[in-house]
């Protein structure tokens, strides 16, 4: 009985505090930008994604120590989705309207930016997929709302193919060859596929298609199929517990680690570290940069953030290779920001629209980079109405059992495989929803 | 003293058959669904539509579907999920292979479609029981887990076999705003509930009643236990595929398989075993505690915290909405066994003898 009243006054109470809670809806200072942040620092992914969720906060904390852009601060607010699809919705309808309304998503998971996609032209709120996302979303004629900015995976894809090409003496000696893909089975894990047929198709190589369910911690199986398939090469789209996974289960295996070749996403240090030595010589893609301890931009994190106690997370992470990302991510949406009040209102803020004509205008030039402490992280980039993505280039790193080693040969995904592709897939998607075409005169509004 | 049902005599058997007997209750009732029509989206913001009440009303959808299954017939099912799935996959094939589907009937032919593949898979039940079941229902999840991710019809080629619909209308009427939205899910609801209600007071879920209570003596006073195991196999699965629709076009837009993997048959079960076995409002309440507890957790802790001077990471609340969650479920569990429909029935009777306590 008692306990009985007990709850009826716990429900009660916490229905008090459910209403109390309501009205918080926040009442902020003009002249202020709001970027939400979803992240991931729990569950499976965290490994990944904590890293790059520090250096994702801590640029924008350094745009507000640098004093703003152009005088108007940032602020930030972090939803934790734990890579479900599920809470990023939930997290996306949480924090857009927030703080004035938000001004750009950056969701870091290629299900959630299949959700989203659907959202953001309601909504009119841009999406940046830095490396991710779905790869026709580089057609901005139909992908009005999307940036998949610096690389898509069907870049990524046609880099690494490349590459083993020219390892192994030109395109035309993979022929026979066989490559064996161990993707994570979601929509990003299956990306890359279509792309991987083609060229397959275009060079007779082999693909063989070897799934890992969600987390990725059981690939007994699949290494077991490694072992007597004994493919050329092993492409790795991993993230996660699965990376880690993969390279101790091809220590096990007994699979040249040197013949391994993960995509950006599944070359960090939380993906090597564990096995340290055991994954030397495991190669990886380095989408524009690496780890990059000298650059500018991280001094100036660590003597403007970390050394006034200010920053996010431990101080000898700053640096490492998914830190730069979230650097650059963040980075990437404060100069779509800069372009779009240059046009729409210096000091001013600006409207999820303006932001978009932002992202779709941007140049980032050398001095530009240089003076942002980006140079010698990222080549120089620019987009239009009709290419969301910009350049898209990337290199060969690889482990030597204590960092990153960088190879000097940079790539670009060929446009001439690419184009056709992007158009084909994006044209299709456009016949499902029933989209037109943007007309030329929707890219100056 | 509240209500009481003194002086209202029933004269014929429609009156006495009624689903709310009592005058209060059915005004009550009516009252309450005016307001989730008419009220609610007057005084609710977009978030709290798009995060809470659609997601809400989908879910307690698909738990009432479990519930006949599990809570009136006794079945054990772990592969809600992947009728889900069926049902959301179903209905995105009807709708882009045959020009002109009209939505509602895509919707419900997604969920027909679920209907067959709950009947192949509840056959196993004539055999086995309780956690066997479990088991073998298990099979349907990882089955078509893998179904949709492997078979490149089911999502029409697309390049990663992730799917998107957009442009949902009924006669005209778009379903584009969280209202229409959370219209449209409330009148499924709200119909499917109330066919719920009548089909287990009929005939045949007092046949799903008694199989579930002891299935030889069932079958002793002449039940089939092939027809009411696979008939509640048949209604609990179509309603849950439906849901899955809805899920998937209203909810999310844009889905992959992931999205109905097993943490949500799971999720459905406990929705089922909170909310009270065997009671079509306890559905409605499991779902409501288990969709929005832990984003109430979320962001009160912060709220909570700042109160005490704390401020908490991102993942300290993560983390602190897990452990909250779980004491919870367990202390309600030890609490009221028989889920919070009982706490309702509870409620109820203490205002009907109020001020006496028996």
């Amino acid at each position: 009985m008692k306990l009985r009243k007990l709850m009826l006054g716990a429900a009660a109470a916490a229905m008090g505090v459910s209403a109390l809670l309501a009205p918080v809806s926040s009442a902020q200072a003009e002249e202020t930008q709001f970027f939400p942040s979803l992240v991931y620092r729990t569950g499976a992914y965290a490994p990944n994604g904590i890293p790059f969720a520090n250096g994702y906060s801590d640029y924008y904390r350094l745009v507000n120590e640098r004093g703003g852009i152009n005088g108007v601060k940032i602020t930030v607010e972090e939803c934790e989705t734990g890579y479900s699809t599920d809470r990023i919705v939930e997290c996306y309808e949480r924090l857009k309207g927030q703080n004035g309304g938000a001004t750009v998503f950056q969701p870091l998971s290629t299900g959630g930016t299949f959700a989203l996609t659907e959202k953001a032209p309601v909504d009119k709120i841009p999406l940046i997929t830095a490396g991710l996302g779905r790869s026709e979303s580089e057609d901005g004629g139909i992908f009005k709302w999307n940036f998949p900015l610096l690389g898509t995976y069907w870049v990524a894809a046609d880099v690494l193919v490349q590459h083993v090409g020219k390892e192994a003496g030109g395109l035309d000696k993979l022929k026979g060859k066989k490559i064996a893909l161990i993707y994570h089975d979601s929509a990003y894990g299956k990306e890359p596929i279509p792309l991987m047929q083609k060229r397959a198709e275009m060079h007779g190589f082999e693909l063989q298609l070897l799934p890992v369910a969600h987390p990725g911690v059981e690939q007994k199986a699949t290494w077991l199929k490694v072992r007597r398939n004994r493919p050329d090469y092993v492409f790795l789209w991993g993230w996660g517990v699965m990376n880690s996974t993969a390279i101790k289960e091809a220590v096990a295996t007994g699979y040249p680690r040197e013949k391994m070749y993960g995509v950006w996403w599944s070359g960090a240090e939380p993906d090597v570290k564990d096995v340290a030595d055991a994954a030397k010589g495991y190669n990886s893609l380095a989408l524009q940069h690496s780890a990059e301890y000298d650059s500018s931009v991280v001094k100036e994190v660590l003597a403007k953030l970390h050394d006034q106690g200010k920053g996010t997370g431990p101080r000898e992470e700053v640096g490492q290779v998914l830190y730069m990302r979230g650097l650059i991510s963040a980075m990437l949406a404060t100069e779509g920001m800069r372009v779009a009040q240059a046009k729409y209102g210096k000091g001013k803020r600006i409207t999820g629209e303006q932001m978009r004509w932002g992202l779709e205008n941007m140049n980032l030039t050398t001095i530009g980079l240089n003076s942002l402490g980006f140079g010698g992280v990222m080549r120089t980039t620019s987009t239009s109405c009709n290419d969301h993505m910009g350049a898209s280039w990337a290199r060969i790193q690889t482990w030597n059992g204590k960092g990153w080693d960088v190879g000097n040969t940079w790539y670009e995904g060929d446009r001439k495989v690419l184009g056709p592709m992007v158009t084909a897939t994006a044209n299709k998607y456009a016949a499902d929803k029933k989209l037109t075409r943007r007309a030329a005169s929707d890219c100056n509004s | 003293m509240f209500y009481r049902e003194n002086g209202q005599f029933k004269t014929n058997y429609k009156a006495d058959q009624q689903i709310f007997a009592i005058t209060q209750d059915r005004w009550a009732v009516l009252a309450l669904i005016a307001f989730a029509f008419i009220g609610v989206p007057m005084m609710v913001d977009e978030y709290l539509f798009r995060a809470i009440l659609i997601p809400f009303l989908i879910l307690a959808l698909a738990a009432v579907g479990l519930n006949i299954l599990v809570g009136y017939c006794g079945q054990l099912s772990l592969g809600s999920g992947a009728f889900m799935a069926i049902g959301a996959y179903g209905a995105y094939n009807f709708i882009m292979r045959i020009e002109g589907m009209p939505l509602i009937l895509a919707l419900l032919l997604g969920g027909v479609c679920a209907t067959i593949a709950g009947i192949v898979f509840g056959i196993p039940s004539l055999r086995v029981r309780g956690l066997y079941l479990a088991v073998a229902t298990l099979a349907a999840q990882f089955f078509w887990d893998w179904a949709f991710l492997r078979i490149g019809w089911f999502t029409i080629y697309t390049p990663s076999g992730s799917v998107a619909v957009s442009n949902l209308q009924v006669f005209g009427w778009t379903i584009n705003s969280p209202v229409e939205k959370y219209w449209f899910c409330l009148g499924f609801l709200t119909v499917f509930a109330l066919l719920a209600k009548n089909l287990v007071r009929s005939a045949i879920g007092r046949n799903w009643m008694a199989i579930r209570d002891m299935d030889v003596a069932a079958a002793v006073i002449g039940i089939q236990p092939l027809y009411a195991k696979l008939s509640a196999f048949a209604v609990s699965s179509f309603i849950i595929g439906v849901a899955g629709g809805l899920w998937g076009f209203v909810h999310l837009g844009g889905w992959e398989p992931a999205a109905f993997d097993i943490q949500r048959s799971f999720q459905l079960l406990f929705m089922v075993i909170i909310g009270g076995m065997g009671s079509i409002m306890g559905s409605m309440f499991g779902a409501a505690f288990i969709v929005a507890l832990p984003i109430f957790l979320n962001q009160a802790l912060p709220v909570v915290g700042s109160w005490v001077g704390v401020t908490i990471s991102t993942a300290g609340i993560a983390h602190a909405e897990f452990m909250i969650f779980g004491a919870l479920i367990v202390w309600f569990l030890i609490v009221e066994p028989h889920g919070l429909a009982r706490l309702w029935s509870i409620g109820k009777q203490k205002m009907r003898i109020w001020p006496f306590p028996h």
